[in-house]
């Protein structure tokens, strides 16, 4: 199979790479897949004043398409806030890849990972509160 | 191009130069139909006539035992689906790792009346001796079980085989794509034991795609796939592809010749290269086994094959992994799965098959990139880090 350039742009320079400490301040963790089986991902958003995300990493066990995925979208939540990345679809991370049919699931496991870092942040915070 | 080391020669092989100069010919002007009565058809008959001297020669069967056909897997879709068309239907056992082109056709059998009994491996990926001699005793029709496995180039006793299928009176079918070239392979010993038909393909060593061979004990009765002109003994129909038998025929003769002296510097690379990734802590598929001198076949826990065959090709180094991620739940090799590999560790199989062109400093240069390779994969997938 062939990527696309952009697959491989994130698969030979992923974005971010890297876990956050359990301490810091604002990190929440979504970790989507399944291990036995499938891909996995790892989702860690830093939530600062506002609901804004100001940073965020990530690790992937899976192929080109699952890094470049999880990759895109740890660019993409930056800036945003918590509501404002749970508009990020799945089918916008695979247009963006140009991702072929067999790998749609990729652009799934992204989305599914913002919404458990998303959920999993507003578990342990609450709502954000309005700046 | 940007041309990475080549190490995937289960794959596929470079064409030897000698083959494509004498295929040429038969591209531009000997370009004759082989049937036809002219000068142009005799050249084209001649050069085909000769091919099978070559190819028979090499695996040591006669010539009138050579059936041409398009490629491996129309020869062992005519072994397996045309002997079934002249039997009733009945019982027919394949290995749980032999190539899709086995078990797919054996399984479509199972649509006409036929049972399909998978042969279990050990966890060497050797046939269970054990599960195949019950197996025979339900007598079945037919058996198919290659020479060497494609993936772990793990070796089958084939001799030993084939007397359990003798005695059950089933039709004995090796596919010896992988083993011809890389071993002496002797079609007349296989067949005094049992073993009835072999199939070999010519872009595997060093030949075109678009050629290989059945070499058939003419005991068998098999209905062909393809009826019309009555090419190949009938068994064959269609008009022959003179370039292409032409090239096997040449890359038959080389490979017979080479073969003895490749051996020893395979293995040796081979052995390196088995050092170098225990070193580096990989897990080495078949070890138990006797295996072919250029298939080396591993895993590093909890990397993805697929994904460190990318990265690898990109910092030149052509190799295959084991595992087909397609969808949602990627397929871990079925030939790991038949040896009990764990899923997880299943997935990150990657193969590297040498050929005579490599060199032990491309070995080197190989482990170097992979232990680089793997720490930054490591570092993207390591969850707990």
């Amino acid at each position: 199979m062939s990527y696309s350039v952009k697959v491989l742009d994130h698969y030979e320079n992923p974005r971010n790479v890297g876990s956050f400490g359990k301490e810091e301040e604002g990190v929440a963790t979504g970790m989507v897949g399944a291990p036995a089986c499938g891909d996995v991902m790892k989702l860690q958003i830093k939530v600062g004043k506002g609901g804004v995300i100001e940073d965020a990493k990530f690790k992937t066990y899976g192929c080109g398409s699952a890094i470049a995925s999880s990759s895109l979208v740890t660019e993409w939540v930056k800036g945003k806030t918590i509501d404002q990345a749970l508009d990020i679809k799945n089918t916008q991370i695979a247009d963006e890849l140009a991702l072929p049919p067999v790998k749609i699931h990729c652009s799934i496991l992204a989305e599914d990972a913002i919404k458990a870092a998303v959920a999993d942040y507003k578990k342990k915070h609450g709502e954000p509160v309005p700046a | 191009m940007f041309a990475p080391v080549y190490l995937d020669h289960n794959a596929s092989t470079p064409p030897d130069p000698a083959v494509l100069e004498a295929m040429l010919p038969y591209l531009s002007g000997r370009f004759g139909n082989a049937s036809s009565r002219h000068e142009y058809g005799r050249a084209a008959r001649r050069a085909i006539d000769e091919a099978r001297d070559q190819v028979a020669a090499a695996v040591g069967a006669h010539a009138s035992e050579v059936v041409f056909t398009s490629g491996g897997s129309e020869a062992n879709n005519l072994f397996i689906k045309g002997a079934a068309v002249c039997l009733k239907p009945g019982l027919l056992a394949v290995s749980a790792i032999e190539h899709p082109c086995v078990i797919k056709p054996a399984e479509q059998l199972c649509k006409h009346g036929w049972t399909l009994e998978k042969l279990t491996v050990d966890a060497s990926g050797r046939v269970d001796i054990g599960n195949f001699a019950a197996i025979m005793a339900r007598k079945p029709k037919i058996v198919s079980v290659m020479l060497a496995n494609n993936e772990t180039g793990v070796l089958q006793d084939l001799e030993s085989l084939a007397e359990y299928a003798r005695m059950a009176g089933a039709w004995f079918h090796t596919d010896a794509v992988q083993a011809v070239g890389k071993l002496a392979v002797d079609f007349r010993r296989l067949n005094a034991a049992g073993v009835h038909a072999l199939t070999l393909s010519a872009h595997k060593i060093g030949g075109p795609k678009g050629a290989a061979a059945l070499v058939l004990d003419k005991r068998v009765e098999l209905e062909p796939l393809i009826a019309g002109g009555g090419h190949e003994r009938g068994l064959r129909s269609g008009t022959e592809n003179v370039a292409a038998i032409v090239g096997f025929g040449v890359a038959c003769t080389l490979a017979a010749e080479r073969q003895a002296t490749l051996a020893k510097p395979l293995l040796e690379m081979r052995r390196r290269l088995e050092a170098g990734l225990t070193g580096l802590g990989a897990t080495l598929f078949g070890q138990a086994a006797e295996r072919l001198p250029n298939t080396v076949y591993f895993s590093f826990p909890e990397l993805d094959g697929e994904t460190l065959v990318g990265y690898l090709d990109r910092a030149g180094y052509a190799v295959a992994s084991g595992a087909a991620c397609s969808s949602a739940n990627p397929e871990p090799s079925h030939v790991l799965r038949a040896m009990g590999v764990d899923p997880g560790l299943a997935r990150g199989a990657v193969r590297v098959s040498l050929g005579g062109g490599n060199s032990g400093e491309q070995v080197a240069g190989f482990l170097k990139t992979l232990q680089a390779t793997v720490a930054g994969l490591q570092r993207l997938t390591a969850m707990t880090a």
